[in-house]
This record gives structure tokens, sequence and C-alpha cells, in this order.
């Protein structure tokens, strides 16, 4: 994985550096806290896109990861709880020529914002929505979140949770999202990757990353996204690649019937699965996104990459095709189909 | 004395100046379609008019079952009228629970029009009729029309290729044909708006017209009618007119607001009785460069609004009661980030569901306090169906120049009911001026304008003024986040201060009637009609009593303090338990009387008279006709 440098023909734009994406603000998320990379990762990112620093803007809900707004020097805007999807789609729809970030967390995002995430989705609005899922609420001290693992223990649930959680992943695709993808905030070079591709398609973009929280749920990621091991029990998606893993990729995974399952050693590539992140049908994205560790690599990557027409553009086309047979006229309008004079 | 052919009977013509009718049938009947053309034939005849549509919330309830009527009420006159009347004089039923569910309504004495075909077995069982009303003498009280509606246009309809539900449904043509005839009213109207409507379907055009024509030729030939009414124009200022409902004025407004100001308009909204045709007229304005947004729910459809203001649009949501409260949250960041929202409430009878077609003003205190923390909106409220474009512009000027929510109270009476409006010139229509910041030296997110408190609209785009705004309070010099003590007490009354300063923008209350005296009749909202009207009855009679209408609740208007405490005493209509009279009594220590209705049905006229007397001291105490002894159900 090497970062690449992303040239544009566009010479009026003034070359920006990540200090010019650096705002005033002091940040005050927990020392050592996986915002910190994500947030480095993302003003290292903003300068490829060659976009003017005031075109761009970063909407947050609420909770840890909403703080990230304030740290950005562009337009943001802290919102509330859930809605900052609510508050993108109405400026990306009004405004189409701006650069939208929706800023969210799994408690953000996926629980008291779920039914805004899976109708943005569907309308396919071209925000860029980086949800970082740290299966935990860290903001208010320590409850289990929408994405905790079944049984765990936490401040709310003393006795272990008695609930399923959401496979981000998942969720995007069943709501037709037309990017999906997860990245990890301790793969910088991975991560920066990913949410550079992510601005780079039209429509609604999902990243998901694994973002740990040292302070109420620490490690929930370690045993397969540090460094040492991360080779051994991640597998990073790549279009048209096989999907292996392991320090050489000498491993692969392959179908048994519908069932994955770990072929290791696999000299060669047959019968291992070839990834395909264009494909209209979802079924193998379903089948990756199902992989978790420790019975398999987790996969990390982008699942889905199509290209439908999005939301707003649709909506401006509405606009512009009506003024094009005729602008509006009020005076004429409000006259109504059956005036009448009275002399 | 009509001139007849020897044919036909001769039918003595009355004079009247005023008639109210009713339409009522099963929800399936097109009673709504029958009263609308009613309506449009007699305003372009030149009546003065108002109407009041009253429709089941069931899409179609059980046919000819009770809950399934839907009722349309149009007054109408040669002199100028504010209600849709307080009795109909005639009420034309279509089948026993339109009888049932309307007849309490009907003047005693007046005219009742019924389909006696659908008087059948299962149809008045439907209605839990058991015996039939035709025929137990128990509408001898009225002036009864038996007419074989059904079979009547059965036969005008013959040798059509229609099914026999077809047929029928072209019934309501019929009645309308008779009904305009009665009154004396041209049928080209209505047939021009059916060829035109029809046109696709020549069949169902061919029996409409059919239907329509039989109806009005039974009236000039049969001598069910000893009379036949007429209504003459009334003395109306010159210009062009058009027929308009509160929602449709609303949406004009709103139109007319990204016209006047230059700004596109962006209407995020979630579908709600009695608010989508709002939405419905909207999304028709894409040549003016509107963009209607329908949302996945309310909250969704006011964030959207903020994110479009945040973008430099013209904002607006709209929705009934039950979703302002969904929207409140929302509206409380739109407050703190003081972005300019304009949000409509159409407002509905409540609490929670309550009785969605049904009319209130029972959200007066949530719009004014229905939020977390001191969180001051501006609210607007206009007063007859044409007011609610002047308001919805009034709104907007209101927002952009302050940087401050403003809600719009309309309700399901001005929303629905309609009026003649004489369509305004465009040239006449107020400017409406808004600012970007453009500025970058010494920005700040809220540094305020030292007139108006406005925090600059720094939109987006515009290089050099990037910036965060939120819901977490801000320093007022550096727009960071402030938990200062001193930063938050000051921030907290500089928001009160900018929604106080409007009072500066906005027109004195006006009174009609004497400017002092023994009573002031104060209302807001959709209730003018009726409270100008009872005032004015009551001046006729030679009482003192003055009628004034507010139509800004937030800030209230500057002289409204000396406007109360000009009259000995106040009395206050409102369709709620008294929420108006709370905020007046407190903000003003005077000692206004409330005067409660709560039935989802607007004032009448003759209600308010009443209550005019009772505080006057001219009659004992007065309580509506349902006003129980006992709030226990059957009192």
């Amino acid at each position: 994985m090497t970062t690449t440098v992303h040239s544009t023909t566009d010479e009026q734009i003034p070359v920006l550096t990540r200090k010019d994406f650096v705002s005033d603000q002091e940040v005050r998320w927990c020392p050592g806290c996986g915002d910190y990379s994500i947030l480095a990762q993302m003003q290292k990112m903003l300068p490829e896109l060659r976009i003017p620093k005031e075109k761009l803007v970063f909407i947050s809900g609420i909770g840890c990861s909403s703080r990230f707004p304030y740290y950005v020097e562009t337009y943001g805007f802290h919102s509330i709880h859930g809605r900052a999807l609510t508050i993108a789609t109405g400026l990306k729809t009004a405004r189409p020529d701006l650069t939208v970030f929706v800023i969210t967390g799994d408690g953000d995002g996926l629980s008291i914002g779920g039914n805004h995430l899976l109708h943005a989705m569907r309308r396919n609005i071209d925000l860029n929505v980086i949800l970082f899922n740290n299966r935990i609420y860290g903001l208010t001290k320590g409850q289990f979140s929408p994405t905790s693992e079944f049984g765990k223990i936490t401040k709310s649930s003393p006795y272990g949770t008695t609930e399923q959680p959401l496979n981000p992943i998942r969720v995007a695709l069943a709501a037709g999202a037309t990017y999906v993808a997860r990245s990890v905030d301790r793969d910088t070079h991975h991560l920066e990757e990913t949410l550079y591709r992510a601005t780079q398609h039209k429509g609604t973009s999902f990243v998901e990353v694994y973002q740990n929280c040292n302070i109420f749920n620490d490690g929930a990621f370690a045993a397969f996204a540090d460094k040492e091991v991360r080779q051994e029990r991640m597998t990073y998606l790549e279009d048209g690649k096989p999907v292996r893993f392991g320090k050489d990729l000498e491993h692969g995974i392959r179908l048994d019937g519908w069932r994955p399952e770990v072929v290791k050693n696999a000299a060669d590539d047959a019968g291992i699965l070839i990834h395909d992140v264009h494909s209209e049908d979802t079924t193998l994205a379903n089948i990756l996104l199902g992989l978790d560790y420790p019975a398999f690599p987790v996969p990390i990557g982008v699942f889905r990459d199509v290209q439908r027409p999005t939301y707003d553009e649709l909506v401006q086309r509405q606009v512009d095709e009506a003024r094009a047979k005729g602008e509006g006229n009020l005076a004429d309008l409000i006259k109504g189909e059956e005036p009448w004079e009275v002399s | 004395m009509t001139i007849d052919s020897p044919a036909h009977p001769q039918h003595t013509v009355e004079e009247l100046d005023r008639v109210t009718i009713r339409f009522a049938g099963d929800s399936g009947d097109g009673m709504q379609l029958t009263g609308t053309q009613f309506t449009k034939t007699t305003a372009v005849f030149g009546n003065d008019l108002a109407t009041l549509p009253d429709y089941p919330a069931e899409i179609r309830a059980p046919t000819g079952s009770l809950p399934g009527v839907s009722g349309f009420q149009v007054s109408f006159a040669s002199t100028d009228i504010r209600t849709p009347g307080d009795q109909p004089d005639a009420l034309v039923a279509m089948n026993p629970a339109a009888l049932k569910t309307n007849l309490g309504d009907l003047r005693k004495g007046g005219l009742l029009i019924v389909d006696e075909d659908e008087f059948n077995p299962a149809n008045l069982k439907k209605a839990a009729y058991a015996v039939n009303p035709l025929d137990d003498g128990s509408l001898s009280g009225y002036q009864v029309v038996r007419i074989k509606v059904t079979r009547q246009n059965e036969l005008a309809l013959e040798g059509l290729l229609l099914s026999a539900q077809q047929k029928f449904q072209s019934r309501n043509f019929y009645a309308l044909g008779l009904v305009l005839w009665l009154y004396g009213r041209p049928l080209d109207t209505t047939i021009k708006w059916a060829t035109e409507k029809f046109r696709r379907n020549p069949d169902v055009l061919e029996a409409n017209l059919r239907a329509l024509k039989a109806g009005h030729a039974f009236g000039e030939t049969t001598e069910l009618f000893r009379v036949r009414f007429e209504v003459p124009p009334a003395p109306v200022k010159p210009g062009l007119y058009r027929h308009i409902s509160g929602n449709e004025a609303t949406a004009l407004g709103c139109l007319a607001a990204s016209v006047l100001s230059g700004l596109p308009l962006f209407y995020g909204s979630y579908p709600i009785t009695p608010a989508s045709d709002i939405l419905h007229e909207l999304a028709k304005f894409k040549n003016f460069g509107v963009k209607t947004f329908q949302a996945e729910d309310e909250i969704s459809a006011i964030g959207s609004a903020i994110g479009a203001a945040y973008g430099g649009h013209l904002a607006l949501t709209g929705t009934s009661g039950p979703g302002l409260a969904l929207k409140s949250e929302a509206l409380n960041l739109a407050v703190m980030t003081e972005l300019p929202l304009v949000v409509i409430d159409v407002q509905r009878a409540g609490p929670s569901t309550g009785m969605p077609t049904k009319t209130e003003q029972s959200d007066l205190l949530q719009a004014m306090f229905g939020r977390n923390g001191d969180s001051p909106v501006a609210i607007v409220a206009p007063s007859t169906p044409s007011d609610c474009f002047f308001m919805a512009i009034e709104a907007f000027r209101i927002a952009l120049k302050y940087m401050v929510p403003v809600i719009l109270l309309s309700d399901g009476y001005l929303g629905n009911g309609s009026e003649p409006w004489r369509v305004p010139d465009i040239a006449d229509l107020p400017k409406i001026e808004y600012h970007y910041a453009t500025n970058t030296e010494n920005f700040q997110p809220y540094l305020r304008d030292r007139a108006t408190l406005a925090r600059p609209w720094a939109v987006p785009g515009q290089p050099g003024l990037e910036h965060r705004i939120g819901g977490i309070e801000k320093s007022g010099d550096t727009g960071d986040i402030s938990y200062d003590p001193g930063n938050h007490h000051r921030m907290t009354l500089a928001r009160a201060e900018r929604v106080a300063r409007i009072v500066n923008d906005i027109p004195p209350l006006e009174v009609q009637g004497p400017s002092e005296g023994d009573l002031l009749v104060l209302g807001w909202g959709g209730t003018q009609g009726a409270i100008a009207t009872a005032a004015e009855r009551a001046r006729r009679a030679g009482k003192t009593v003055a009628s004034a209408h507010l139509r800004y609740l937030n800030p209230f208007p500057g002289n409204l303090g000396d406007v109360l405490r000009s009259y000995k005493k106040v009395l206050v209509p409102e369709l709620n338990t008294g929420q108006l009279v709370l905020l007046i009594r407190a903000r003003y220590l005077v000692d206004a009387v409330p005067f409660d209705k709560i039935a989802g049905q607007p004032f009448k006229i003759a209600e308010i008279e009443a209550k005019i007397d009772e505080v006057l001291g001219l009659r004992g105490p007065y309580t509506l006709e349902f006003g129980p002894a006992s709030v226990l159900a059957g009192g």
C-alpha cells in the first residue's frame, strides 16, 4: 500500500498543504485516541483533492468523533445527535458545488441517526460519510453501542449485553450504498488512501473506520489490527485481485457452496475468490463482509464501488430542465388558473 | 318572477344577501369536488364567499358509513363576509349517513335536499337509522326535497358505455347541476373545467356533463321547489380576482419571498395532514429554481432545511403539530446557530395524533416555548386564507433580516379554507433583503449587527470565512466553544433581545371599532372572521365593542399593551384552552377573559356574540352548546 500523489490539471487552485487544514482549536480527544490518526490522515489527504478549502464542509452529529469539524480549517457544522446527514443532505441538495463530509460514529450514525443513514445511501446523495466505529459510547462514558459484540460487559450492561450488533458494511450494502469501504485508524496509509478514494466517488461514499477508544473499549481491534499481526489477520480487498492474506499473501479465501473457507498456503489462485468492487450484484460483497476474526481474516478496503446518478444531480437536473423550458413568472403564476376580472 | 316557457313551472325568485350551503355525502361521492366547483362558479359570479371543507381522516371509510361522511360548506353573499357561515341554510345529503352527521347543523326550517334512492335498508342500517327518517316525520322542521338522484342520473346516462359504478359516480354532477340552478348560477365554469379535467376520458366527461345538465334541467322542470334564490354580486374592489386556499397562498407566499429576495427556495418536508398541500404546490415550481425534498421523517425535513439555510438558500420546512414536536430539537439548533429558517405549522386538533383533519389553535405555546433551554423564535400567524400569502413573505423577511427561525402558525381551517383573493401587484410587495458576509477582516461568526443583533451569514464557498458553528454554546467574541458563565448569560440575553427588537420592524396592532370602550375582543390566527363579524354586530346593536387580531405573536406589536388598557374588559376567544390569554395576562397584567372552544371546528359568529353579551353583563353565563356540565362522558 502506497499513497499516490494525485494530480490535477487545474492550475488555478493554490497548492495547499496539511497545515492549511489544521484549525487553531486545541484538540480535546483523550491522549491515545484513534480519532487523532483519522484527523491526521484526513488533513494529509485534503490537499490532494485540489479543492479550495472554502468549498469543503465538514458536518458532524454528537459524540467524540463529532468534534472533528472544529479541528479542520474548512467550513464546519457540529450539529445535533444523529442528524448530521439530514443537514448535509439539505446543504448538498441546495449547493451541489460543495464537497461535503459527514463525520459520525457508531452511536450517532447507527443508533439515533440510523434512519437518516439508510435514506442518504438509498438516495445516493454525493456525500462522504466517515463512520468512526469504536463499538462503544465514549462521550457518555462507556455504554454499549449498536456495534458492541453480543454479551459485552459495559457500565449499562453489567451482566453483558443481550442484543446482537449491527455490521455497518452490511447495513450500507442493504441500503443500496454505491461506495462502501472499511479501514482502520492504525493503518495510516490504508486509511488515507481509503479516504481519498471515497472523495473520488460520486454518490454516497460510506467508510467505516475501526477506531480504538483507549479509555472505554481499549484494544477492540488490536487482535487483528495491530501492526505485528495485521497481515496475518486482515485481508486487504483490492479490485480484480484474489482475496488473500498472510505475510506473503500465501493464504486465500474460497467458497464451499456459499460458505467461505480459508485455504492455507494456496499455491495458485485456482478457486480463490476474485474481488470485484464494480459488480452491481452484492452477493460477493455480502460474503466478504461476513468474514471476521478469529475464524477468518477481517476484510478491509473497498467492498463496493458502482456508479449511479446522484440525488443532488438529479434534483438539479429537474430544476435546470424546467428552467430551460421557460423561467417561472410570479406575476403570471399568482393569477391562478381561473382568474376573473371585477370592474 | 322568471320568464319560463309555459311547459316549465313558475318559480318565485327570492333575493337573499347571504346563503350557506353544505354538500355532504360518502367520501367516495365527490363532495369536495362538488363544493369546489360550486364555489368557483360563485366566485366568478361575483359573490364574496368563504369555504370550509370537512373531510374524514380515512381515505375511504366503508361506503355509506358514518365515519366516511365528507362535507364541504360554502357561504356566499352580496356583502363582504369573513366566515363560511355558522349554520347551513341548505344541506345536500347524498345518503343517510350524511344526513345523520350533518342535520344537527342545518338551520331550523332550512332546505334539505336528499337523494331518496340512497335511503335503502342497507344504507339506513349503516347510518344506524332504525326507521327511514324521510318517513317518520322527524324532518318536519325542515323543507325536505326528496329527489331520486341516483335513478334520474342513471336515466340521463342511458346508452353510455360505462359500468353501473361509473355512472353512479356522476351523481355529484347531477346534484351540482341542481344546486347551480337553485341559486341561479350558470353551468359554463363547470363545463369548462370538466372538459379540461376529463379530456383524456371522453366517456366520463360525457357522463359528467350529461349529469350536470340533467340536474340543472330537473330543477327547471320540477315542481318540488317553490322558489329559487338569487344572491346578487357583492360590491368588491375592482381588479383581477382568483380563488385561493390558505395552503396555496402559503406556498405562493414562500415562492414570492424567493423571487423578492433573489434567493432560491428549499423546502424540506415530510407528508402530514393538513400541511401536505404546501409540499405538493412547491414541488411544481422547479422553473423558479425551487428544490423540494421529501424527507424520511420530520427531523430530516427540518435538518435539510437547516443545511440549506447554512448553504445560503431561502430555507423552509413545514408540518403540523406532531411534526413540530419532532422538529423541536433541530429547531433549537437553528436558534443556537442563528440561521434564517421558516417553519410552517398548519395546526390541527391535538394532542398526539388528535384529529388530523380538524382545526385547532393549540400549538401557540408549543411554538413559543416547546424547546429545551431559553429558546426564543419569532412567530407570525395569518388571519385569513389569503393572508397566508403575505405572512409567509413576512416570515422570510424577518428570518433573513434578524438571522432567526420564524414559525408561521397556520391552521387546518385556514389551510383548507378558501376565499376570493384580489391578486396583488408584484411591485407592491415588500423587498426582501439579505446579506452574505464577504469581509474577511476581523470576521467572527457571532459578531452582531448593532441594530438588529443579527450575526453575519457566512456561507460556504466564501474564501477566508471558514468557520465552525454548532449546537454547543459559542463565545460571542471568537465563535469558539465556550462554557464561560458570563458568555452564556450574555448570549442567552442576546438571542432573546434579537427577537424582541423585531418589534421595531412590524406594524402596530390595528383596532376595528372604537379606540376605547367597554370591551376589546382580541384574537389571533384563523378566528378573525368570526371575531370581527361578532364585534361588528355588537357595535351595530349599540355596544362599544372593538376587535383586534394579532398576526405577530412573538414579538407582539409594540402598542398591544396600550390597546389592552384602553378597554374595560378584554375577551380572548381561542380554539384551545387559553394559550394567548395566558401570555397576555402574564405579559401585560391585564385581567383578560378566556373563551375556549376545543371541538375541531371554528367558532360560530353567534357563539362569540353570546360571549360578548355575557362579558358585558347583558346576559347570564354562556356555555357552548356542547359545553358539558361535567367533563365526564355523557355529562
